[in-house]
This record gives structure tokens, sequence and C-alpha cells, in this order.
């Protein structure tokens, strides 16, 4: 350590590490210890079951749904707020922070009455035959709404501090809106669109307690990864809730190596674009 | 400190930016007003519209059930032990990181975040393996005789770990760039440590440190994956709001689940109008490097 002269450098330590190993490291630590007493045929017996494949696909295929949803959505609240004046544009930036604001359970339960059968949307939705809640498209709304500010919250800061030089090159160069649109600003904004997205998906593969209102989780057929953990517990089968909550925490790491990456990345391109 | 986006708003554009064009503006807003109208108004406002649907009499009947009484009193307990020491923790981590060079910086910059990218119920099975009967400690602390697990204490530990980098988070790009000149002054001038901290420190991020604690109390009086795991969902006892909610709405008792919404809802929007007057008294702060709060 470089000398400071500024004290406190042992006591500030020793409260965050304490903090940190006690409150975060010890339980993940009791939970890798936990996974690995589970042999390793044991291990690939729990995690090959159906019930626990089929958790693990729905979790997936419906993260991945709902990130391509806020992928498009995201992106144009994000080009709004970062390019238009208009009345009502505060408003519609506090709105944006209401999913991170909003409990889950809150969130999922709205989310489950408003597509019900009987509510503001799911009736009309199944006079079409659509069915959203007990249903997975439910648990991809569910994970959407609650994810959907990591791809705003990213994308918009680099919108906003997009120059006017190079659009005005392009111009100048004779492109015409869309080329511009494609090879000026999508290559400039691409690095934080992905790494909002990633964090998006990262996020909704975790998301419980939204999920779990209007999933119906139904086993095999709509439930979710972080369900399967807590009943496996329920039943005290703690080497099963174990193995999979470990499978929970290495996806958790993989999409945060991904996330750091883009976001390396994301940084190198800001660096570039500010002066 | 300057930030390009304030000067770069006022650039002059020499020729119409990209979707500034009447119909392409009028497109694009439609399209986000439909969007935010069906996906961020309506749950907002099917929230209150349900709670009152019965009557504002059956609103009030609702919220002084003592299942519900007991429940916000739970939570707002789990709220005033978790938010001060995850202050504490804050301070000490940003204080650590910003202040000091040191080996392993980086690395307990990257330990701080980690709650965010974790699970809550891969937090609560965790803690399960440490408290629980069959865990680490367990049975140590089963035969002193203290209840952790199904507890107060378990629900505080949970919500400690998923709101872990809440303060710290704000805290660290701001005092990064405020830099250690102030500090290293006033030591120099004689001032102890606690001084320093107290008097040049601390009056430096008063707006970050609330910022944070808001958001923070939001996230705990919030959260459910964890706290569910952990408190065992004895009716009654460790039922926070969130959980409450779930236990009305499996007794088909959807007014009074709406009713305990409501109260989670007001907390949250007010804490929105908390976040948004911070970000105008102090425009520092809303500049620090966006990162997108993790729940």
């Amino acid at each position: 350590m470089r000398r400071s002269v500024i004290p406190g450098f042992g006591l500030s330590l020793g409260i965050t590490l304490f903090y940190l190993g006690a409150i975060v490291l010890l339980p993940l630590c009791a939970l890798i210890l936990k996974a690995s007493d589970v042999g390793l045929a044991q291990l690939w017996d729990i995690l090959s079951s159906p019930r626990t494949l089929s958790a693990i696909r729905v979790t997936v295929t419906m993260a991945l749904a709902a990130t391509a949803f806020n992928a498009i959505y995201g992106l144009l609240l994000a080009w709004v707020l970062a390019r238009y004046q208009f009345p009502g544009k505060r408003i519609l930036d506090a709105l944006v922070d209401v999913p991170f604001a909003l409990p889950t359970a809150v969130a999922g339960l709205a989310l489950t009455a408003l597509f019900s059968k009987k509510g503001w949307f799911g009736a009309p939705l199944d006079a079409l035959g659509i069915q959203v809640a007990y249903a997975p498209l439910g648990i991809a709304i569910a994970m959407a709404f609650t994810s959907i500010p990591f791809v705003v919250r990213t994308v918009q800061p680099v919108i906003e501090d997009l120059g006017s030089d190079v659009e005005e090159a392009g111009r100048s160069l004779g492109a015409n809106d869309l080329q511009i649109l494609w090879r000026v600003i999508f290559p400039a904004i691409f690095p934080a669109f992905l790494a909002g997205c990633s964090l998006s998906f990262a996020r909704s593969l975790g998301e419980f307690g939204a999920v779990i209102f209007i999933a119906g989780n139904q086993p095999m057929k709509t439930e979710i990864v972080a369900l399967l953990t807590y009943i496996r517990l329920e039943e005290y089968n703690y080497q099963a809730a174990a193995a999979i909550a470990v499978v929970m925490l290495a996806m958790a790491f993989a999409m945060l190596i991904v996330t750091n990456a883009v976001q390396a990345w994301n940084l190198r391109y800001l660096g570039r674009g500010d002066v | 400190m300057s930030h390009p986006t304030s000067e770069r708003a006022h650039t002059e554009w020499m020729v119409t930016p990209v979707g500034a064009g009447p119909v392409t503006r009028r497109v694009v807003l439609g399209i986000v007003a439909i969007l935010t109208l069906l996906f961020l108004i309506a749950p907002l406002a099917l929230i209150f519209s349900s709670a009152l649907s019965q009557g504002i009499g059956t609103f009030f009947n609702s919220l002084t059930e003592p299942g519900t009484q007991h429940a916000i009193l739970l939570t707002v307990t789990t709220a005033l032990i978790a938010v001060p020491i995850n202050i504490v923790f804050g301070l000490a981590a940003a204080w650590t990181v910003t202040k000091f060079v040191f080996p392993g910086r980086t690395l307990l910059i990257s330990l701080i975040e980690l709650p965010y990218s974790i699970s809550p119920i891969v937090a609560g099975v965790a803690y399960i393996f440490v408290y629980g009967s069959q865990g680490l400690f367990g049975p140590l602390i089963e035969a002193m005789g203290i209840k952790v697990m199904f507890a107060l204490p378990a629900i505080v530990l949970a919500s400690m770990f998923v709101t872990a980098p809440f303060v710290a988070r704000e805290l660290i790009p701001l005092m990064q760039v405020q830099g250690t000149d102030e500090e290293e002054a006033a030591v120099t001038l004689g001032a102890s440590g606690f001084a320093t901290f107290m008097r040049v420190t601390l009056p430096n991020v008063r707006w970050a440190v609330l910022y944070g604690a808001i958001l923070c109390n939001a996230r705990v009086m919030g959260e459910f994956g964890a706290v569910s795991v952990v408190s065992g969902n004895i009716r009654g006892q460790t039922t926070t709001l969130p959980l409450q909610i779930e236990l009305l709405y499996q007794d088909y008792n959807v007014a009074g689940a709406f009713a305990a919404a409501t109260v989670l809802t007001a907390v949250a929007l007010l804490t929105i109008v908390i976040k948004v007057a911070l970000e105008r008294i102090s425009p520092d702060h809303a500049q620090a490097p966006a990162r997108p709060p993790g729940h």
C-alpha cells in the first residue's frame, strides 16, 4: 500500500471485510461446501432429471423472450428520453424507475390481475385465444417488467453523449437517415445496448417474486429454476436444493463475466468518444 | 464537474438530427407512449383501483387487520436495523476503496458489487446452509439457544446480503471524483481522522448517502425471494409485508392483498420522488457514471 497521510485504513478495511465476509462470502461458501458434499453421480441425477431440465429450459427461454422485448422497448425508451423534448418527459423518466422501486411481489400481483382471464388485458386476450397468466408467456412478461430499466439506463447516457458532429459528417457525405442510424449511431451505442441486454437477461434468470405469482407454477410446464430450488428446500431435499442453487450461482457468474467483458468494451468505446 | 451531456444538449445542430423529422418523431413517441401505458402505468393504476374497488372502508379494514399490521411492523423493524448497518458498511467500503491505493482494491470493488448478480433465492438457500439445522453453524447456535433461522435475525441478514452494494455503489464513483486533496489538507492541518471524516468527507457525500439509503430501504422493505426462504413464512410471525401479500392472495383475499400492496407501492413511488428531488439538489451525484441499480 502506498503511504497515505489519511488515517483510518485499518478500521474501514476491517469493517468492509467483516461485512462482506460474514454477510456475503460465508453463506456462498456454505452453499458451495454443501453442494460439493453431493457426489458427482448424484449431482448428475439431480441436474439431468426431467423436472430440472424442464425448469432450466423454461427459465432460459422466457428470459430470452423477455430480453428480446426489452431490447426493443428499452432502446425506444432510451432514444425518446435522450433525443426528444416533449411534455411529460420527466414523468416518463421517473416511470422507468418503477420496476426497480416496486417490490417484485407487488409487480407479480398486479401483472397477474392484469392478465388473468377477467383482467383488463386478460379478457380481450382470452377472446383471441391467447393465455398469458398461468402460462409461459406470463413468465416472460414478469421477467421483462422487472428488468426493463437495465436496458434503458445503460443505453440512455450513451445516446445523450453522441455528438452532433458524426451525424453531420455522415449527412454531408450524403447519407440518409437510415444509413446514419445503421452505420453511425447504432455502432456507437451497440456495446452499451449489449451490456444492458445482458444485465436484463441475467436478472431475468434469477427473478423469483414477480414470476411465481403469474406463472401458475406447474411442474414441467411453467416452473422456473428459482422456484424448483425453493420447492426442493421445502421438501427437506437439501442436496437437490444445494445442487440447483449452485447451478444458478454458476449461471450468475457466467453472466457476470459476459457483462463485465461487454462493459469493458463499452467503456473503451465511451473513452474514445469523449475528450 | 462538467458533464458532456449538458454541453452537447445545447450544441447547435447544423442539420436535422436523425429521428427529428415530424413523422418519425410522432411515430416513435406514439409507440413508446402506448407501450408505457400498457406496461408501466397500467400495473400501477390497477393496484390502486383494485385496493379501492370495494370501498375505502374495506381498504382501511384490510390494512388494520392484525396479520397485515404485524407484517408492516416486522418490515419496518427489519429496515430500521438493516439500513443503518448498510450505511456504515457503505461509508467504510467507499472510504477504503477511494481514499487508499492497495493491492486487491479492484477485487474488493467486485466483491462489494457481487450480491447484485446473485438471485435472492440463491442467497436465501445459502443462508439455510449456514444457520439452518443442517448448516455450518446451525447446531452450534442451536445449542447456545440463539434462534437465527425462521426469525428476525435471518430476515435482517438476508436483507443485508441483497442490499450490500446499495450505499457503497452511490458513494464510490462520487468519492473517486472528489479525490483525497481535502482530506489530506485537513489531516496535515492537524485534524484527527474522525474529525476529517465528519467535517470534510461526510458533508461532501451527504446527498449520495441519503440517496443510497432510500434505495436500500425500498429494497429491504420489498425483498421477497431471499426473505421468503429464510423466514420460513410463519403466519403472523415472520411474514414481512411482501410475504403477507402472497399469503393473502393465496387465501383468495384479493382486496387485502392489494391493500397491503398499496402500502409498498406508496413506498416505491415516494422513493422515486425523493430520488428525482435529490438528483436536482445534487446534480453532481446524478452524473456519477451510469450503472443501473440491480434488484
